[in-house]
């Protein structure tokens, strides 16, 4: 008798998961355990297990397809066994009532005019229907003399992969370079070593465009090349919103519209807090991960130095619960990761009971699953405090929006070097690091705010008092 | 220091170890009244006597058998094979017997045997007597297998072999028999499973054994004058056990592999060595890994075809130029 597997309930506010790709294909034996399909849900793309041992009969739903909780997904039983009948138009048909309902909810808490985004979402199919694309004929046709196959292509060159060494992909995440942002001069376009060092000497830290591209050679860089003609930069038209992009939209609207921020920054002398870095990382990090070798970046630094401040303006850790202020007696850190579509704040669990090297593998790990969307509801939830930091951007200094229930998120800038009158009163060349502080005046008032930063700002200009 | 021949070196270590230990007896076939058929053994007969250096039959399976059988019983044989290519028709007595003789008496037996003599091509002897099959009887568990490329390590390593209850085999070349090396005139021992670094440099990393470490050497000293790239030869010394630490160690140092033998390149030694480093060093690792081994073919008879074969400095030199 054939098993139906349905879609299960990933998140709390879970009601359509999307099937991003089958792992297993029809006719594919199956146990128990096995993974057999990755599903998005409004949170986090997740791997589903099979809880049924035999042949994979079929599947009702295509990749890319909707089905809402509860719905079946495919038919697991006998090899030759007939699966059972499923209405599937009727799945995608409720797939399309809930999501509907879900952004009627959206809309009619934003705006109650009618939902102008759903059709053009719905008509408008990913590429322009029919007809010539004549700009990109257009700009493919400058290029033809160009275009050889036998010359080195740009690293983004091959279906939008860029080819990178191991090790120049490993430099490049150390120092939050964007792999698009280096030309690549070894065989085949791709990047090594000294291409990722050379855009650490060129100060590259923003995805630059492509006509920065413009110092390497012709050839190389041609379909990247800038075109002074006039062209559009990109194609009109609607980009379908992935449902992480959705919750993202759903709660910093709420976030910023019901919460009362207010913002305070100061400038921290980041001298000490690199030159301590620069020294560990010189003892640790040319050992092997398994003999306690690590690297440390500045965010660990930050992460740790925050979690030691609200030990000391524990006000900070609380959140608002409409009628009480719940203080928090743990620190759960969360921290804004950037992913190719969208931002996840991945939690580090009882941040204050962590040394700096634990915080780091913690934090390793929880990027690397975010980057490898790996990460599960749990790993993104119960944070008391938010950390966000564009310092690898260059930006100078910014205030994030707050992380409800958090009351307050800290934002980073870049660590820049500036004038700065020294204890002497001489004019001296200064490292300073730009640090905003959003806060829920509900539940801080400006003097607290203003004392966590401080307590902030001395452990950072002392770093030392976080190794104790 | 005197500089002594690859071959004084064996020779050297051979008598030594004779004289320092009543078990150690050497066989094989014209070692003692012939000096050995690349005068290995010189001298032997006449210092020792012929309890101690034995002749045997053209049968080798026949001696090998003889000679695990001795280890079995306490003696410490030191078995020469003309050419390793001979060893082929021991192979059930070297793979079967001799390896695993101590795992299947359950630690009871040992067989303290050293296998030696040459292994390679080179010397337009042909198809069947120009193996180079070091790949082939790592591949038993039980074994141990080192390639010398210089007279110091030829020596050092020979000493601790025949000190080793194991099974040791030692793969010598005979291209290499007249290079002279600076060797202590003191007694010394290298271990087994330790890498040398040849010669240090920072922008690849040559692994390489045998002769083949010594070709890389001469590329490489060629590449530092001519190319101004500098790189590091690392030289194996022991197949087995290997020294993957060492082998981890400069592929980090230079992000850049080139792994150089004279194995054919199917399933040989490079394939072992590529698995390894993407496995432990995969993030160091700044282009893949690149090898060169004996051309994919029975080895050759003529002289200039047979030379192109194998791996030759004009290769190396090639093949880091391409790399860089």
């Amino acid at each position: 008798m054939a098993e139906i597997i349905e879609m299960p309930k990933l998140s709390d506010t879970m009601t359509v998961g999307t099937l991003v790709s089958w792992l297993k294909k029809e006719g594919d034996e199956v146990a128990s355990g096995d993974m057999i399909c990755e599903v998005e849900t409004d949170k986090a793309t997740m791997e589903v297990e099979c809880f049924a041992d035999g042949v994979l009969l079929k599947h009702y739903v295509a990749e890319g397809g909707e089905i809402p909780v509860g719905s079946p997904m495919c038919a697991v039983g006998e090899k030759g066994e007939e699966p059972p009948a499923v209405d599937t138009g009727a799945i995608a048909d409720k797939a399309e009532e809930l999501k509907k309902e879900e952004s009627e909810e959206e809309d009619s808490e934003e705006k109650p005019a009618e939902k102008p985004e759903e059709a053009p979402t719905q008509s408008a199919p990913a590429q322009p229907s029919g007809g010539a694309k004549p700009e990109p004929q257009g700009r493919k046709q400058e290029f033809i003399p160009e275009e050889d196959d036998s010359e080195p292509a740009p690293a983004q060159a091959e279906g939008g992969r860029i080819k990178v060494s191991p090790l120049a992909r490993k430099l490049a995440e150390e120092k939050g370079i964007p792999l698009s942002a280096i030309s690549p001069s070894g065989p085949h376009g791709r990047i090594v070593k000294k291409d990722v060092l050379k855009a650490i000497e060129e100060g590259v830290k923003a995805p630059a465009p492509k006509t920065a591209k413009s110092d390497a050679p012709a050839a190389s860089s041609a379909p990247a090349q800038y075109v002074p003609s006039g062209a559009p930069i990109a194609e009109d038209g609607p980009i379908k919103v992935t449902n992480m992009r959705k919750a993202i939209a759903t709660r910093l609207v709420e976030s910023k519209t019901t919460i009362p921020h207010f913002y305070l920054e100061v400038e921290v002398d980041a001298a000490p807090l690199l030159e301590l870095r620069a020294e560990i990382n010189h003892h640790l990090s040319n050992r092997a991960p398994e003999e306690g070798g690590i690297k440390l970046t500045v965010n660990d630094f930050i992460l740790k130095a925050a979690t030691e401040a609200l030990r000391r303006v524990p006000a900070v850790n609380a959140s608002w619960m409409g009628d009480s202020i719940q203080q928090h007696g743990s620190v759960h850190m969360a921290f804004g990761v950037a992913v190719p579509d969208g931002l996840v704040t991945p939690v580090i669990r009882d941040a204050h009971a962590k040394t700096l090297r634990q915080i780091s593998i913690d934090t390793k790990e929880l990027i690397q699953k975010s980057r490898n969307k790996k990460l599960t509801p749990q790993d993104m939830s119960g944070s008391t405090f938010t950390v966000t930091n564009l310092g690898m951007y260059g930006t100078s200094g910014f205030y994030g929006i707050i992380n409800p229930p958090n009351a307050a998120i800290l934002s980073v800038g870049a660590t820049i070097k500036k004038p700065v009158v020294d204890k002497d009163g001489n004019l001296a060349v200064g490292q300073r690091m730009a640090i905003g502080l959003s806060c829920d005046h509900r539940v801080i008032d400006g003097a607290t705010g203003a004392e966590f930063l401080q307590a902030l700002q001395s452990i950072l200009e002392s770093p030392a008092l976080m190794l104790v | 220091m005197a500089q002594i021949t690859y071959r004084q070196a064996i020779n050297d270590a051979l008598a030594e170890e004779v004289e320092r230990d009543e078990n150690v007896v050497v066989m094989g076939e014209e070692v003692a009244q012939f000096d050995g058929a690349y005068k290995v053994t010189e001298g032997l007969l006449k210092r020792f006597g012929p309890k101690r250096i034995v002749d045997t039959p053209i049968s080798e399976a026949g001696f090998i058998g003889m000679g695990i059988g001795a280890a079995m019983m306490g003696i410490r044989p030191v078995m020469e094979l003309m050419f390793w290519s001979f060893s082929y028709v021991a192979f059930d007595q070297l793979c079967n017997n001799a390896a695993a003789v101590r795992y299947m008496s359950g630690g009871l037996i040992n067989c303290p045997i050293v296998v030696r003599g040459p292994a390679n091509g080179g010397t337009n002897v042909g198809a069947t007597h120009s193996h180079t099959p070091e790949n082939i009887v790592a591949n038993h568990p039980g074994i141990k297998v080192v390639c010398p490329a210089t007279a110091y390590d030829a020596k050092g390593l020979m000493k601790t072999a025949i000190r080793d209850n194991d099974p040791v085999f030692v793969m010598e070349n005979t291209i290499l028999y007249n290079d002279k090396w600076e060797v202590p005139e003191e007694e010394y021992l290298v271990p087994l499973g330790k890498a040398n670094i040849l010669r240090e440099g920072k922008d690849l990393s040559i692994i390489a054994h045998g002769r083949a470490a010594i070709t890389s050497l001469r590329a490489a000293e060629e590449l530092k004058a001519k190319h101004d790239i500098d790189v590091e030869v690392l030289d194996l010394r022991s197949i087995r056990p290997l020294d993957e630490d060492a082998v981890i160690e400069t592929v980090k140092k230079t992000n850049n592999v080139l792994l150089v033998e004279e194995n054919k390149p199917f399933c040989g030694v490079g394939a072992q060595l590529t698995y390894l480093i993407q496995e432990r060093a995969f993030d160091y690792l700044d282009a893949p890994i690149k090898r060169i081994s004996s051309i994919d073919a029975p080895q050759i008879y003529c002289k200039k075809l047979e030379d192109t074969q194998i791996p030759n400095v004009e290769r190396v030199v090639k093949k880091v130029l391409e790399m860089a």
